[in-house]
């Protein structure tokens, strides 16, 4: 019962990293390749985790690997974020199906700040910066 | 087939198959963040082939060598990223 169900958790975290690397070979743009390389890698790891700490049965092993788990759940999200928006800011091409790119004009470039109000209020605080200039 | 040949002969081919997969990308990349996202998954893979090696061997001490991997690949993606948006 024990290596079943440790067999089936290392099948399923297995494939679920062959799909993430899969994913990071065929999407087409920076972003989706980060999307399936940060959930479905994550995922996968963290099956692997559970998987050797059901074989051990220890409590000693058991709480390393959830150690690890949440190590990981609480880091890749950092990491894909701050990787992400260094992306956005050298300019990464987007895929050629992109609809609509919501973050355009509102980054500014120079002090690396999100300017979160409307278009229109942005250019009137613009003019009024530079008439002060 | 008992669990140790289960891991060493399905579950470890598979995961170097992603990394070979992720090695691809890591060549062809057309930029660097797309590089080093697969370096990250790469670290990422690392993780998981050493966890099926502990079940393999039947050696709990290799987790922390896990967690060490783990500190190390988010230390480095970070300070990646950290240079990638000042480069610009």
């Amino acid at each position: 019962m024990q290596d079943l169900l440790t067999g089936g958790l290392m099948l399923t975290g297995a494939l679920f990293m062959l799909v993430g690397s899969l994913g990071v070979l065929r999407m087409p743009d920076l972003f989706l390749r980060m999307s399936a390389s940060t959930k479905a890698a994550t995922l996968g790891t963290a099956s692997l985790l559970i998987a050797v700490a059901v074989n051990f049965g220890e409590i000693g092993v058991a709480s390393r690997a959830l150690a690890t788990i949440v190590f990981l759940l609480l880091t890749a999200p950092v990491a894909a974020h701050m990787l992400g928006r260094a992306g956005y800011f050298v300019g990464v091409k987007l895929a050629d199906a992109t609809l609509i790119d919501e973050l355009a004009g509102n980054y500014d470039l120079e002090t690396h700040i999100l300017d979160s109000c409307e278009p229109a209020q942005k250019s009137q605080s613009l003019a009024g910066h530079s008439d002060i200039q | 087939m008992t669990l140790d040949d289960f891991a060493l002969y399905v579950i470890m081919p598979i995961l170097a198959l992603a990394v070979v997969i992720v090695f691809v990308r890591l060549v062809r990349g057309p930029s660097l963040p797309d590089r080093v996202v697969a370096i990250d998954l790469m670290n990422t893979l690392g993780i998981g082939i050493i966890a099926s090696y502990a079940i393999a061997t039947g050696q709990a001490a290799f987790l922390d060598v896990a967690i060490a991997m783990a500190l190390i690949s988010f230390l480095g993606t970070v300070a990646f990223a950290y240079y990638i948006e000042r480069r610009v």
